[in-house]
């Protein structure tokens, strides 16, 4: 890295190396059996430079050749963007818990068994099922090192169990499934499989909704699921800066419910999207998004925060070493006051959504999300009578999110990224077969 | 550190005396470069490079899968593999009386070098003519009143893969791929509007030079949704263009033809039949890498085996399926070339190629003429299944009245039943066209070159999403 940042030095202003390597240790099951067990080893290297003021960028996994590596930056500087922003010298990291030595220490062997005995729970219920599950384990290493002094670098651990069923009947199909992931090794697991146990029950008899309005809940999954794309993107400094966010110029805003608060944390130990530095060796923190309803802030990296004239959020973020961009780490919705039955009693007709397929392919820069329900149950009489399908449900976050009609008050990781209560919502357009 | 040339040797001796049923390795070395516009201003442009391989293998019916960066050690690499492997055959015996055969369809050993056929090479192309042309796409979006900003994302790679097996297969593959993304987005007070498109090629940069007028209409349309009205949702008689058509296509039946889906499970081997009807005697739908010069063309797949072209609907029947070795090997059908790894992190599983509904004789005046109530959908901007239920969502909608195409909805997103919905296909147009933009994901695999096409289709019955 060293090399790399010396020999950069040479030609451009300012450079910037970004080194990440892994180990992953998978374990995976098909149709209810041990399939196969991969280890994954990946290194890659990559250089940003400011040359006549301008970005160039390269990366590789070859780490033999660092005069390659700078000769393509340079050859792309000459085409780059403006460099708006000044790399970040010495700083003082948070000390966020992300890495646990007893991940790496857990046994192939254990983790095949947990496997089985997490699909021989579920099976156990609904013998016809038919499981994949996967138990993976991996560790990390992230070193930022650039021309101004400052260099930050990590350790990282991760642990994540899953498992989908598939039960078919005729020509039904349900699709079930649950997982969990986290920095410590995960060892408790019937509480998933006791989730997907549920999904299994309460789909067990079919229900129908007609077309139009109705009431619905959106569990955490179904949030996650319907809102978290269009939240994510309006939240995004990029697409800010770019005008394109409805939510531009409407800082200081009330646009929401008041009882919504909605904020990016990466500073939480142990969760996986946490980090002591973002990927531009900026420290990690947590901004608010929405605060009580009103828009409160939005997530930046150096260069959009400088066309922005704010301070970088620490959320600077690169694809397999690809360059740096604002993106969420873990957002987290502040619980409300209604417990989950007391929002399924208050329903007359309506639906639960666990599970929208598609909902990510409408105009979600405009807020909209449109899906099949893939999983989700009809509420009839304050009860939960059975699963619907062929249903298609369609709205837009800048209205549904403006009067809530409850926030649940249990919140629940869902994927290690978002952590949010169940969402009731006055009313959704259903369109259905019938 | 040795250049992938020099490999074969190495490769020789790190299989050599491995105790396993079957082992693979592939080697592969990529360049690419991209350069991404956000709104004026040029945010993204950058090269890199890789090289990387993995080593798999199996025993007992059980697999090991190692991937790499570092090449040095590679016989350590098969070996560790080969172990992993032993421990899930053994695992898997674990639970028979007597263990598990390794299965694997028979597939003759290859040695070939595959060069690709290019029209106009990306590689050979200047960066500064690359943004040149980005540069005057750019001018045309923002020449359009009303837009807020657009995304305009250019990449080209070429891909060489080494693959050698314990059977004596020795096979160098090269493919160049090409996409070009753009996304204009319009805005008028608080309402935001936007407009995708998505092409690729697998051997012609010719095809980023003509793009002028594709990306006028574009930002125009994105304008227009500004003011264009929502839509009513419910059940319609729909007509899809080639595009969006290749995307049903794909997404309505191609994924349930992936046989790693179908032959681990029972009851879907028992729906799967083949024989079963799915549509119409018009309905045909064929899918196959030996079909040239598309995205989702090669001459042999990620395991070695010859690419085919398969019928998997013929005249409304299910006639066949996709299959890597071991699913043809486990259905006892033949294989048909459709294993395929995103790269060299990941193991092959079975994936669609180009995948299209064939023509047949209706033509566009005649298939909405006796519409009443429809929409007409056309363009390609999500697709997503479920294999029983899936959604496609449409570029651009127009309502159709009285057997005429009227005015611009906003956009919608429409889904269907594979059990029902091909059924309710009750024209199929002459006009076929193969759309190369499409990037297929499965599993962490994403996105996948491959092709999609059709001729118009028309849909009785078919549910759209709206407010």
């Amino acid at each position: 890295m060293e090399n790399i940042l010396k020999l950069a030095k040479k030609v451009a202003e300012e450079a910037e190396v970004f080194l990440v390597s892994s180990k992953e240790t998978p374990v995976g099951f098909e149709a209810n059996r041990l399939k196969m067990l991969e280890t994954s080893e990946s290194t890659s290297v990559s250089l940003r430079i400011i040359k006549d003021g301008k970005i160039g960028f390269s990366t590789t996994t070859r780490l033999d050749d660092p005069q390659a590596l700078v000769d393509m930056a340079v050859e792309t500087a000459q085409f780059g963007a403006e460099a708006k922003f000044a790399l970040p010298t010495a700083q003082a990291y948070p000390q966020i818990e992300v890495f646990d030595p007893d991940v790496e220490s857990v046994a192939i062997e254990h983790m095949v068994e947990m496997g089985k005995a997490l699909i021989d729970r579920v099976l156990s219920h609904t013998p016809e099922l038919v499981c994949e599950a996967g138990v993976a384990k991996s560790e990390g290493t992230v070193h930022i090192l650039n021309s101004r002094g400052g260099e930050a670098s990590y350790r990282k651990s991760f642990f994540t169990i899953g498992i989908e069923g598939t039960l078919i009947r005729d020509t039904d199909m349900l699709f079930v499934g649950e997982s969990d992931s986290s920095c410590n090794p995960i060892r408790e697991f019937r509480e998933m499989a006791d989730a997907v146990i549920e999904q299994l029950e309460l789909a067990k008899r079919p229900a129908s909704v007609p077309t139009g309005k109705f009431p619905v809940i959106l569990t955490p999954k179904g949030v996650r699921s319907a809102l978290l794309t269009p939240l994510a993107l309006a939240v995004n400094g990029k697409i800010v800066v770019e005008g394109a966010s409805p939510l531009v110029g409407k800082q200081g805003e009330l646009l929401f419910d008041e009882r919504l608060s909605l904020w990016d944390d990466a500073t939480i130990n142990y969760c996986p999207a946490s980090r002591p530095s973002d990927d531009e060796g900026v420290p990690s923190q947590s901004t608010a998004l929405i605060a009580r309803g009103v828009v409160a802030g939005f997530l930046y990296d150096l260069q959009t925060a400088a066309i922005a004239g704010a301070k970088s959020t620490g959320s600077a973020s690169r694809a397999r070493g690809g360059m740096p961009t604002p993106s969420v780490s873990a957002l987290v919705i502040e619980e409300g006051d209604t417990p989950f039955e007391d929002m399924i009693r208050d329903i007359k007709e309506g639906l639960v959504i666990e599970m929208l397929i598609g909902a990510e392919q409408g105009n979600v820069l405009g807020g909209e999300f449109s899906g099949n329900v893939l999983l989700g149950y009809k509420v009839e009489n304050g009860e939960i009578v059975g699963r619907v399908k062929d249903t298609m449900v369609s709205g837009n976050i800048y209205d549904v999110l403006k009067g809530l009609v409850a926030i649940g008050s249990e919140a629940k990781w869902v994927g290690g990224a978002l952590k949010t209560p169940p969402l009731y919502l006055p009313s959704l357009a259903v369109a259905s077969k019938g | 550190m040795a250049g992938i040339d020099e490999i074969r040797q190495q490769i020789h001796d790190a299989l050599k005396g491995q105790d396993s049923d079957y082992i693979e390795v592939r080697i592969e070395e990529r360049e690419a470069s991209r350069i991404q516009y956000r709104g004026r201003e040029l945010e993204d442009i950058g090269r890199s490079t890789s090289l990387g391989g993995n080593a798999r293998a199996l025993v007992k019916g059980g697999w090991g899968f190692v991937s790499f960066n570092e090449l040095s050690g590679l016989r350590e690499k098969v070996a560790l593999a080969v172990k992993q492997a032993r421990l899930v055959g053994r695992g898997r015996a674990g639970e028979f009386e007597k263990g598990e055969e390794s299965k694997l369809s028979p597939v003759a050993p290859v040695v070939d070098v595959v060069a690709p056929k290019i029209k106009k090479d990306p590689g050979a192309v200047p960066l500064a003519r690359k943004k040149g042309l980005l540069d005057e796409y750019n001018e045309i979006i923002w020449d359009t009143p009303k837009i807020q900003t657009s995304v305009i994302a250019y990449g080209d790679s070429r891909r060489s893969v080494i693959f050698a097996n314990s059977e004596g297969s020795y096979i160098k593959q090269t493919k160049v791929d090409l996409s070009v993304r753009l996304m204009v987005i319009a805005r008028q007070d608080g309402d935001v509007q936007q407009v995708a498109l998505s092409m690729g090629s697998s051997d012609d940069f010719g095809f980023v030079e003509g793009l002028h007028q594709e990306v006028k209409e574009a930002a125009q349309r994105a304008v227009a949704l500004l003011s264009a009205p929502q839509f009513k949702g419910g059940e319609y008689t729909v007509v899809l263009d080639p595009v969006l058509a290749g995307v049903f296509a794909h997404e309505a039946f191609g994924h349930l033809s992936e046989s790693d889906f179908v032959y681990k499970n029972d009851r879907l081997k028992d729906i799967m039949v083949l024989g079963r009807r799915f549509g119409g005697k018009h309905l045909n739908i064929v899918d196959g890498a030996a079909i040239p010069g598309l995205r989702g063309s090669y001459k042999y797949d990620d395991e070695g085996v010859p690419a085919t072209r398969t019928y998997l609907i013929k005249e409304g029947v299910l006639v066949g399926r996709l299959h890597s070795r071991q699913t043809a090997a486990k259905m006892g059908e033949e294989p048909t070339g459709n294993a395929r790894a995103l790269n060299y992190r990941h193991p092959p599983i079975v994936r669609m190629t180009n995948t299209l509904i064939e023509p047949q004789n209706v033509s566009f005046e005649e298939m909405i003429a006796d519409i009443k109530e429809g929409v007409y959908v056309k363009n390609w901007y999500g697709g997503m299944t479920s294999m029983e239920m899936f959604t496609f969502s449409a570029g651009e909608a127009y309502m159709i009245r009285n057997g005429r195409v009227e005015e611009l909805l906003r956009p919608v997103v429409l889904t269907g039943n594979v059990f029902t919905t091909l059924e309710n296909i009750d024209a199929i147009g002459n006009d076929l066209e193969m759309n190369q933009g499409g990037g297929c994901g499965k599993g962490a695999q994403s996105p996948l070159p491959v092709s999609n096409g059709s001729p118009h289709i028309r849909i009785q019955k078919c549910l759209v999403g709206g407010r």
